[in-house]
Order: structure tokens, then sequence, then C-alpha cells
């Protein structure tokens, strides 16, 4: 049986051929006649449902994704009961994933764990500990004394001590990430001076909002977390996200965690990961609002966005930027200025792609308009 | 335009069939008002390979010299296109042949053929126009700002200038001797006294004058590292374009600051700053036009290719004008008001206003005014010209009619949806279309439509005349125009086209001969393409096969509603008659309805049946039992003619009524909507019954069994017996609904009241817990989150369970109840908000809060967070609402459209996008995906190359093929 499989291995795509293997396997043993039969039967199928040559697939999954676009809702944050975090979802992810963007609106992270840590146990502890504190966070004033220029921070104490934190701790990442001043350690409070003389109010007023946002503990940009159960383990979720440096967290299982930052994936994982990426967050959203879209238009809108090797949004500086035809550039946006800049480089538009052949009313090259008829002239 | 092929007259000599290269050099553009006609007349210098074909082209309107002439016109200097043009290839007429052979028999009078040549431009090239070109381009030096002399004829010399073009009837082109409409116009130019910086370059010539020196014209880097620059200049407009590299050479040179010294001759480098919009000073004086010229000019070619541009295309002082193209008045035509006056285009005012301080200028230099005059009236120049050129400078104010709405000059004509590009290029506008209000009729097939006879004596289908069907055709011309077969127009082989009335009638009945064409009227049969918008499909577009009808509206079965997304509620559509016999081919072909019955979307039907014909299917399967002699009605009145399926006995079940139309061979599996078995056996109904999620579009799987098994003819025919099955069950036995659907039984009705009531009392708990501050808080959430939640929670339970109690006690057979339970219309929860419990109105997820301070209606306490004063409704429809509630429905109502209005928009801009970036992906004989330049970017389509439309819901149905093996 797994002979008369391999024969059939490059005939068939891996994924038949495991679904029929399997669902023979269901039925129980088979003979070889009647295998060879139903494999013969799938290529015939197979080749049946091939896509023809010169069909335009790009218009299709544009069509694909564009028409339930239309229906679908736009304010959605899901709000699926007790246990979830906030995310953005319809129509805004979609255009938000398309489009590139590096900043996204609602980041979040599903951070899966290593068995030995996954189990439950002081899961609330290290959830926390991923949480990014704040000066401002355990702080309860920050006061600016006019005479000595000094700026005073008042500590919660309380908080620093279910957060484990120390005086110190907390000068430490000051000292390191703010330049020009000396931290006083005063029990309850800390002081900053500032090592130069001159240091006028307003620069001691922008220190001050400076400060606040110093990063004392846990991971930069993960704001909030939530440990879950799922299945028969905890997870945790989290709003704000941080790929790399929580991949390099002990107990994190590298193998499942993820982000819904594309960007972040592409930097850590490389174009294929972020392709993939692309794929499952669309796909995602579509099937939660209940529209039926088939993966392979995702897979090409996927695709299209990575060919060029870095993550590239579908708008007039990325993939459409890409084009050959300064005419098709054109087409889509800022017209003159495309224009403009194929006449300085004497750009040769040689009509290759849809929208030039459409200006010019000639045959598009696409689908019937693909095949040209080749004659012998009459001598 | 309409034609992609373009006709030349052609000169006796048959050309060589070679591939002969043609330069084309675009002369003119001009404003079309007939929008895209644009005729390329070639004159073909005997025996020279060299074909030259001068092209007029209405300018705005499209064409491909558009470009170039968009270009040319908005760049001052502008950018020639040249074209490399094309084989052409002559088409010789088979029907030239056969004609020529039937002459011979039959005597007619032989009328000369209409030759075509088809062209096909291969490809345009860009270019900055120089001001060589632009005068040897020029038919015409404009030096009058006058337009008409005191007769209304055109001054020489003055804006409206003959030789640039004809708009006015009677009057004939001076430069190529054609009248109105054949002349597609020509440039003309005019010489400023100053040069004048174009705008549109105003970033590159900075750039320019930054990097080079200001005496020897070489780029600030020294010789050595000329060749190392380029390389990392090179990378980075790869990645970012002509833009980044401009920069990066300022920034290379910045960081070589320290040379404040020509490294070429030594001379010393003062700084240049731009001032807004066209302005340049060094050194806190202004540098004047023309010596920003004779600084460009001495730039080496090696330089300038540095910088990204490419010398024959542009030199770095076209950029300043000497020269200005004035573009034909065919691009610009005046309008004759009816009170006789002419009001001329926004164009032509603004070249006025150039023409007219350009003589001023002249004048007063020859004066030899004060340098201040003249410097005013050169300042005003580059003014007039900046807004020529682009009247939406950010700096500039500006310029505007005397009503004060602002000139529509050249970069307005390009730009932006209502644009050139967006509007006439990328956009078409056809004739042979008809547009009326659409209506049902299910007694049409689904690939019918029905057309009113008011619209088919309209639109014509072109015939060819030969010797075979000229006496048909014949017939339709007798007819004439107004009588429903008829005809409209015949076509005369030179193309002439003579309109058939009653008194031509004769004429053309005895003029006509194999070779001609007859317009005749539209007949049952005929192809049509039928459309609704918005077009967001390829199944917006289908091919329908006509059917005249009398009336006034289209007619389409309303199995088609969902692919066009129509109902009748006044939607209108479109229809369009092919014309060609390519266009009926691709037409049939390609886009006729049963070619589209499963969605490219997600591999299922999308065409199903709906409403009535579901439930009556519904019903007719479930347990109806008919009289035979009712079977056989029903079955006839369906078109079915061959009884011998159904069983020989009286009383006959539904089920077998429906087996009939079932072919023999069919087997099927399936489940129902409730999750029951169904089976088909040999083409008999054994079990179960039919509803949504067999018939119905979207789920369909007998439809989609039946279509993988007989084709795509067989299906669209057998559903659309289905379809007229269900609706004839319908009208024989009634079907309706009734406020009396909603009713419940007594105890029912106190069962939904003590869950609502018991919902209510344990929300006052909660809230009382929450005062007390004793409610559990859940992970990441805050006091107030947790009861809300808490609190929705519970009133989606109770909602939930008035709905179930609906479902257990309404009548099972309520009209109401059947549309719900076999999914033609409508679902529990809508009968359950008509007859329990309307429930939670939600905005944003969340319960309302908005309204008044700390309340959401004035009706309530400040503070209240109970049930009914924060959205929930607890009456039903059937009853009615309480005001407050009532206005709680009207909220998210109003959200909901809002939501809607909003949607539109966006979801469209992201669809264009999309489809701008994709729309040359095409799969290429090696099942590769490829792009317009050849770039791969999937090697197989999908993973496994597998057409959607060709799979079951995007896969290869192992299962059935194994056990169809056994």
């Amino acid at each position: 049986m797994e002979k008369l499989m391999d024969e059939y291995a490059d005939k068939l795509p891996k994924k038949i051929l495991t679904d029929i293997q399997e669902y023979i396997e269901k039925k129980g043993a088979i003979n070889q006649t009647k295998l060879r039969k139903i494999l013969d039967n799938t290529v015939t199928e197979y080749q049946n449902a091939k896509i023809q040559p010169g069909e335009s697939v790009g218009i299709l999954s544009a069509e694909s994704i564009g028409e339930p676009g239309t229906q679908m809702t736009l304010n959605t944050f899901h709000f699926a009961g007790v246990a979830e975090m906030n995310v953005t979802l319809g129509l805004p992810r979609i255009i938000e994933i398309l489009d590139g963007r590096k900043n996204l609106q609602t980041p979040a992270m599903e951070i899966h764990l290593k068995q030995s840590y996954s189990k439950g146990k002081d899961i609330k502890k290290f959830a926390l500990s991923l949480k990014e504190t704040k000066l401002s966070d355990i702080a309860l004033e920050f006061s600016i004394s006019l005479v000595d220029s000094e700026i005073d921070v008042k500590l919660d104490k309380e908080r620093m001590k279910s957060l484990d934190l120390t005086n110190s701790q907390v000068i430490s990442s000051i000292t390191k990430q703010l330049k020009g001043f000396n931290v006083k350690d005063n029990k309850d409070s800390i002081l900053l001076k500032s090592r130069s003389k001159e240091e006028s109010l307003n620069d001691i007023y922008k220190a001050k909002e400076k400060i606040k946002g110093i990063h004392i503990k846990g991971i930069k940009d993960i704001n909030q977390v939530l440990p879950v159960k799922r299945d028969d383990e905890y997870i945790i979720m989290t709003s704000g996200s941080n790929l790399s440096e929580v991949l390099q967290l002990e107990g994190v299982d590298a193998f499942r965690t993820t982000t819904n930052n594309i960007f972040e994936i592409q930097e850590v994982f490389g174009i294929e990961a972020a392709r993939q990426a692309i794929i499952d967050e669309v796909y995602k959203v579509i099937e939660n609002q209940g529209f039926n879209v088939d993966i392979r238009h995702i897979m090409l809108v996927a695709d299209t966005m990575c060919v060029s090797g870095i993550l590239k949004g579908i708008t007039r500086y990325g993939v459409v930027s890409e084009k050959a035809s300064a005419l098709a550039r054109a087409s889509f946006e800022t017209p003159i200025k495309h224009i403009i800049n194929a006449a300085l480089i004497g750009e040769v538009d040689n009509l290759n792609s849809v929208v030039e052949n459409v200006m010019l009313n000639q045959a598009v090259p696409i689908g019937t308009g693909v095949p040209d008829l080749i004659m012998k002239p009459k001598k | 335009m309409a034609e992609k092929k373009e006709k030349v007259k052609e000169t006796k000599e048959e050309k060589t069939e070679a591939k002969e290269p043609v330069k084309t050099k675009e002369k003119t553009g001009k404003e079309a008002e007939d929008a895209g006609k644009s005729k390329i007349s070639g004159t073909n210098s005997v025996g020279k390979v060299e074909t030259k074909v001068e092209e007029k082209t209405e300018e705005k309107a499209k064409e491909e010299i558009k470009e170039a002439e968009t270009k040319a016109e908005e760049n001052k200097e502008e950018a020639t296109t040249e074209e490399k043009t094309t084989e052409e290839k002559t088409e010789e007429k088979a029907e030239d042949a056969k004609a020529e052979g039937k002459t011979k028999e039959k005597n007619w009078e032989r009328i000369e053929q209409e030759t075509h040549v088809y062209k096909r431009v291969k490809s345009i090239v860009f270019s900055v126009l120089s001001s060589k070109v632009i005068k040897d381009m020029a038919s015409a030096k404009i030096v009058t700002p006058e337009l008409y002399d005191k007769e209304g004829y055109p001054v020489d010399g003055g804006l409206m200038d003959i030789r640039l073009g004809v708009i006015d009837p009677g009057l004939r082109c001076k430069t190529c001797g054609s009248k109105l409409k054949e002349c597609i116009g020509h440039f003309g130019y005019i010489e400023f006294a100053r040069p004048i910086i174009h705008v549109k370059f105003v970033a590159i010539i900075l750039s320019l004058l930054k990097s080079t020196c200001r005496d020897c014209g070489r780029i600030l880097i020294p010789k050595n590292k000329i060749s190392k620059y380029n390389e990392i200049l090179d990378a980075v407009e790869k990645e970012k374009g002509l833009e980044g590299r401009r920069d990066k050479i300022k920034e290379i040179i910045a960081s070589l600051k320290t040379i404040n010294k020509c490294p070429h001759c030594k001379a010393r480098q003062k700084k240049i700053t731009l001032d807004k919009p066209t302005t340049f000073i060094e050194d806190d004086k202004r540098v004047s036009p023309i010596e920003i010229r004779a600084r460009l000019e001495k730039i080496p070619d090696e330089d300038t290719f540095l910088f990204g541009l490419v010398t024959p295309y542009i030199r770095p002082e076209w950029t300043v004008l000497t020269l200005l193209p004035i573009p034909p008045v065919t691009m610009r035509p005046s309008i004759t008001l009816e009170s006789g006056e002419r009001s001329e285009d926004d164009l032509t005012h603004k070249l006025g206003d150039i023409v007219r301080i350009n003589q001023r200028l002249f004048e007063n230099i020859n004066a030899g005014a004060p340098e201040i005059i003249v410097e005013d009236l050169w300042d005003l120049l580059q003014y007039h010209v900046t807004t020529y050129f682009d009247n939406a400078i950010a700096q500039l104010p500006p310029a505007r009619h005397r009503s004060g709405q602002p000139l529509k000059t050249l970069t307005e004509r390009i730009k932006s949806k209502e644009g050139r590009i967006r509007h006439n290029l990328a956009g078409k506008r056809t004739n042979f279309c008809a547009r009326t209000v659409i209506s049902p009729d299910p007694m049409l097939e689904l690939n019918e439509v029905g057309v009113p006879d008011v619209i088919a004596t309209k639109l014509t289908v072109p015939e060819k005349v030969n010797t075979w069907n000229i006496e048909y055709l014949k017939k339709f011309i007798e007819k004439g125009p107004k009588k429903y077969p008829g005809a409209n127009y015949i076509i005369r082989p030179d193309g002439k086209k003579k309109k058939i009335t009653d008194e031509t009638k004769e004429a053309s009945l005895e003029e006509i001969q194999p070779g001609y064409t007859v317009e005749r009227h539209l007949m049952d049969g005929d192809l049509a393409v039928f459309n609704r918008q918005p077009s967001l499909h390829r199944m917006s577009m289908m091919c329908h096969r006509i059917r005249v009808l009398p009336g006034k509206t289209l007619r389409l079965n309303p199995a088609v509603c969902h692919p066009y997304n129509a109902d009748f509620d006044g939607d209108e559509m479109n229809l369009h008659i092919p014309q060609t016999e390519e266009a009926r081919a691709e037409a049939e072909i390609l886009m006729e309805v049963q070619t589209q019955l499963i969605s490219l979307r997600y591999g299922l039907s999308i065409i199903g049946c709906v409403q009535d014909a579901i439930s009556g299917n519904y019903l007719l399967t479930k347990d109806m039992i008919l009289n035979r002699n009712d079977a056989i009605d029903l079955l006839a009145s369906i078109g079915i003619d061959e009884f011998s399926k159904l069983p020989r006995k009286e009383k006959i079940d539904g089920k077998e009524v429906f087996s009939v139309l079932i072919p023999e061979d069919f087997n099927f599996t399936g489940k129902t909507k409730q999750d029951e078995e169904v089976a088909i056996k040999n083409g008999k109904l054994v079990e179960g019954y039919m509803d949504r999620s067999n018939l119905g579009e979207g789920s369909g799987l007998l439809l989609r069994n039946i279509h993988k098994k007989y084709g795509k003819h067989f299906t669209i025919d057998i559903l659309g017996k289905i379809f007229r099955l269900g609706i004839e069950v319908l009208l024989r036995n009634g079907f309706t609904c009734a406020v009396s659907d909603t009713d419940l039984p007594e105890n029912a009705g106190l069962k939904v009241m003590e869950t609502l009531n018991n919902a209510k009392k344990e929300v006052g708990n909660l809230i009382e817990r929450y005062k007390d501050n004793k409610l559990e808080t859940f992970p990441g959430k805050n006091l107030e989150e947790t009861l809300e939640l808490r609190i929705l929670e519970v009133l989606n339970k109770a909602r939930n369970d008035t709905g179930e109690i609906v479902a257990n006690f309404a009548d099972k057979n309520s009209h109401t109840m059947i549309m719900a339970q076999s999914g033609a219309r409508g679902n529990l929860l809508n009968l359950a908000q008509m007859a329990a419990c309307v429930g939670q109105q939600a905005m944003r997820g969340k319960r309302i809060e908005k309204g008044f301070e700390s309340r959401t209606l004035s009706a309530f306490k400040k503070n209240d967070l109970s049930s009914e004063a924060r959205g929930f409704i607890s009456e039903k429809f059937k009853t009615g609402l309480t005001p407050t509630e009532f206005f709680f429905g009207a909220m998210t109502g109003r959200d909901s459209l809002m939501d809607t209005a909003l949607r539109t928009p966006k979801s469209g801009y992201l669809y264009r996008r999309l489809a701008n970036a994709m729309q040359d992906l095409k799969i290429e004989y090696d099942g590769t995906v490829r792009d317009a330049s050849n770039k791969i970017i999937q090697f197989d389509y999908g993973e496994d190359g597998i057409d959607v439309s060709k799979s079951e819901k995007g896969f290869i149905n192992v299962k059935r093929i194994v056990k169809s093996v056994g």
C-alpha cells in the first residue's frame, strides 16, 4: 500500500494522499486493485479541478476578499464573555493587516508555556512578572522643588512590595535610562537632581514627564496579562506585544507562542513566518465574521505582500509602488507624481498588465487575451 | 476610442507582412466632445519600412497619447511620448473573398469593402519635452490673447487659431484640412519673454542646484568617489525609488560638506534654499530663472545620470521653460450659450492670461522699462504658468473665475476619481445597453432575462447578410423599426449606416445584398449581459438569454437574485447586448449563468432555491400526501410530461413527487438543517426532507453533488424545476403568515413572564452585591466590568430561555414556524422577538450607557444600573414596546445605520486597493502565478493548483471517490 501511494506522490498533492490514506485506514483493509482504482479516479478528478492557464487569479482573490468586506461589521470589539482580551476584529482588522501597519490598534500575544510551567502552578505570578511596570505605576507623586531644581518621586511602598521591588533596583533602572541626573535614595522617595547647573524649569518639567515612562520591571509594551485555561493547560494572553523578549524567557514555549503583530513576526522569524501569520490572521477574522472564503485567496494576497522579501502593505507605498508599469501606478493614486518620475528617467511602459491596455482599448493579456494566433502568410 | 482597431485608410499597395516599426509622435490632444474617438491616420511611404503615423488624440479623453499628452501638458517641457509600435496586421476580411466569388455569380453591384488594419501599441516611452520638440510639433505660434475678431472668426495667432484644430462646424483646420470631428487638433506654442520655472520640477531643480557646482556644473563629489557612491545610489533607488535616490545624493553631499569648495574647480559654494513654491534663494539673494537655467545647462550628462535623469529623455535645463506648448483647441472647446455668447474653457482662460502677461512683458522689456516693473510682470507670469499646471498649490492662492470658483487646470483635469485617468481612461461607456427596474418572474428559466418589448425594439443585434439568410433578414427590414421583430439600421460594406424608416424601407430592401449588415431587433434566445451595481463579483455580470415580454420592467428568476444581490424594492439593473461574434462567444462560454453556479469564493453553489421555493419543497417532501391527479397536475405545471417515475397508486407521497425530478442513478446522503438524515437512493428520496441546507445557496450540498455528477446544464435545468415545484406547491395550498402565528398558550406566556421576572430579580441581586462590594471580580477586570459582564450573561440567558419556550410551545405548523424551520426566511429568534421578548439592545458590545449624565434617559434615576434602564427590552413586538424601550431600539437601529454608512467607503477602498495590486496576476502555462513583469508570486496556485470553483468547498472529495469505488 505504501508503495502504491509513493507511486502517486508526483501526481497528487500530499494533502490529498494523506486524506485518502486516513480515510482508508478508518474503513479497514482494502485490496491493491481497488486502491489503484481509487487513486486513479482521484488523479482524474484532481486534473479536472486544476486551474486553467490564463485565469486571472489576482482579481478572483480580490473579489473574494473585497465582496464579503462590504458586509463585515465595523466596530467590532470582541466581547466573547469573561475571559477574553479585547481584540480588533472585522473590517478594521483586515485593513490593518493588509495595510502592513506597524502599530496595531490592539497588539496582543498568546504565550504558551513549557510543560512544567503550564499546569497552573504559580501561573498568576509568572503572568504578572511579564507585565511591564513603569515608574509611574509605583509612584504616588511626582513633585518638583523649584528652589533646588529637584524632582521628588514618592514611591508606593505597598505596590513595590507586591512587585518585589527595592529602592536600589528602581534607582539603578533610572540611572540606566536617564542620563544627566543624580539620583538619591530617600527611603520613601527618590530625589533626582540635574547635574548640569543651568537646567531651566522647562527642562525639568520635561524630565519629570519623561521619567514617568521609565521601565522598571517586566517586559516592555506588555500592558495587561491574563492567564487562561485552554484545554488542559494554562496559557497567558496579553495585550501589548513584544515577541523577541518574551521568547527569551525561561519557561516560554517558543514553538507555540505567537503575536498578532505581523511585523514582529517578520523580524523574529522571517518572511515565511510572516506570510503564514497573515494567512492565519486574515482567515481568523473572516471566519469569525461568519464568512466562507477559501484559503487559497488569502494565500495569494499574503504572497503578493511578501514576494519582495520584505513585508509590503497593499498601499501606494507598498505593493503598488513595485509595479513595473508607470501607467498602472498612475491609475491607482497620485498619477501626476508617477508620470513625472517616469518622464525623468525615460521609462518605457511595455503594456504588459491590465489597466494600461484598458486605457488604450486593447485586449487585456489575461484569460482569453493570453493566447495569440500564429499564422504563416502565403508566399 | 471605442474600437481598439484603429482604422487606417490604406493606400493601395499591399504591405509587407513584416513588422514595421512605426514611430508615432504625439501631436495633439483634443478635448473630446466625442469622447474617445481618436483616429490615427497613417501615411504610408511606399517601400520604406518606416511608417509615420500622426496621431491626434483627444487629449483629455483617453488615449495613449493622452498619456504623453498629459505629461506633456503638465510638464511644460513636456513629455514626448514616443510609441514604438507595433505590428500592423491587415485583416483580410473573409467576406471579401466570399463576396467576390458571389459577385461573379449573381452580378451584384460591388461596393468597396471597408478595410481594417489592426494596430497594437506595444510600448509607451515617457520623456520630457525639449524646446526643440515643442517647436517642432507646433503648428502655430501664439502671439495674441485675443480669441475672435468682430465677425466671431478665430484670430490668426490667437488661442483659438484654426491651425490648432477646429471646434466650429463648417470650418476646416488649416493644418490638416479636415473638418470638425475629423481633425484631432494640433499643438501651438508661445515663447516666453523670460524663462519660467515649471512647478512640477521644482524639487528636482533644487536638488540639482544643491548638489552641483555653481561654477562648473559638476556634481560635488570628488571624481574618484563617484563610482562608489553610484552603487550605493542604485541600491537606494531599488528600495525607495527615485525620490529616495535624490535624497540620498543630498545626504552624501552633506556628509562631504567639509568641502565648501567644488572638488573639480575649487569654486566656493553657497547655500541655496527654496522659497516655496518657485523662488530660489542663494545667500539671501534671489536667483533668477535665467541664472538657474544657465547653471542647469552646465551640468554634464554623466552627472545628471547620477540623479537618475536619463539624458535623451530629459536635460536639466528643460525644467525651466522658454517655450510653452499650447494645447489644441479640441481639448478646450468653448461652449456657445443660448444667448449666443461664447463661454471659454478654463484652460483657454488661463492661457489667455499667460499670453497677455507675456506680451506685456515683451513690450516692457523692449521699451526698456525699469527693472522693478519687469520683475513684477515676470513674477506674475510665473504665477499664471504655475497655476496653469496646478491650481492647488498650497502656497499660492488658486486662480479663480469671476464667480469665485477656482479654475480647473491641467493637474485637476488628470487627478482623482473624476479626472481623466480614472474617469475616462480606466472607465468606459458603452452603447447597446438598457436599464430599468427589475421584477421577479419564477416562470423564466434561471438563465433567461425578460426584456420589455420597448427595449427589444431599441436594442439591436447586427447580422451579416449572406446568400443563405438574405430572405430571412429581409423580413425584418420589411417590418421596419416600429413593429416588433423588425430592424433599425442597415450598414453598407463600406461602413455607412442607414436608418430604416417607413419611407426608406423599400429602398433598403432593394439595396441589401451579401456583405451588408442588418441591425435587427432583439429576439428570444439572443445573448445579453446582465449586471447590477455594485459589481463586486464576477457573478454581478452574467450572460442571460433574452425573452421578449410585455411590460416595462426587466424580469429575472428570483433564484439568481443572490449572486446579483438584488431585490425588487425598486432595484434597477443594466443589460448589454454583445455586438460581435467574439463577444457573444465569450459571453456564452464564460459568463452564462450556468457557468457561474459554483462560487469562486468557497466552492459551493451560489445559486439555489430561495424563500417560497424552499418552504414549498419543505412542505411537499415533509409529509404531504397528494391524489394522483393532483400530483400529475403539479408536475405538469412545472413542465414535466414523463410520469413513469410516479408510483402507480392513488395516494402519492410528496417525496415521490419530488423524486420524479431526480435522475435514477443519483445517490446522496446529507443532513437537514435540523440535523436529520436525508438520503436519496437511486433517484428516490427515501428519507428526510428538503430544506435550505440541501437546496439553498451557499450550503446547497445536494445541488453541488448534482453539479459534480451531471454538469452545469443539467443542474440549472433541475434547479429551475425544483424552484417552480416549490412555488406551485404553495400556490396550490396557500401560504401566509399571520399575527396568530405568534400566539402562545397561556402557560407558556406565564413561563416567559416568570423567566423575565427572575432575570430582573437576579440583576437586582447582582447590583446589590456590587454596591456592597461583595461581588467577586473576574481576573483582569475591575468591579464595574465584572458587574456588566454578569448582568449581560443573566439577561442573555433569560432571552435565550424565552426563545426556547417559544420554540417549545409555538404551533409547529404555523407558517412562520415552517419558514424558520425550512430556512426559507427568518429564524427562531425573530419569532421569539415577536412572541416573547425582544431582548437586550447592545451598542459596541455593551449595554446602552450613553445619554444623560449618569443615566441613559431622563425617565430613570441617576446611576440606575437595572436592566430596563440600560436597554433591556422585555416586551415583545406583538404587544408593542414601552416608550423607553422603543427609544433604546431606535438607538441601536441608528447605530447600525451609521455602521453601514461608514463601512461602505472603507471596504470599497480596501477592495480597490486589492484589485489594483493584484489585477495582473495570472496563471501561466507552467502553473505558476506571475505578475505582469513575470515575477513569480506562487509556484503552484494555492499550493496545489486547484481551482476553487471546481473544487468542493476547496477540497477534492476523497470520501466520495472511495465510496464510488466501493
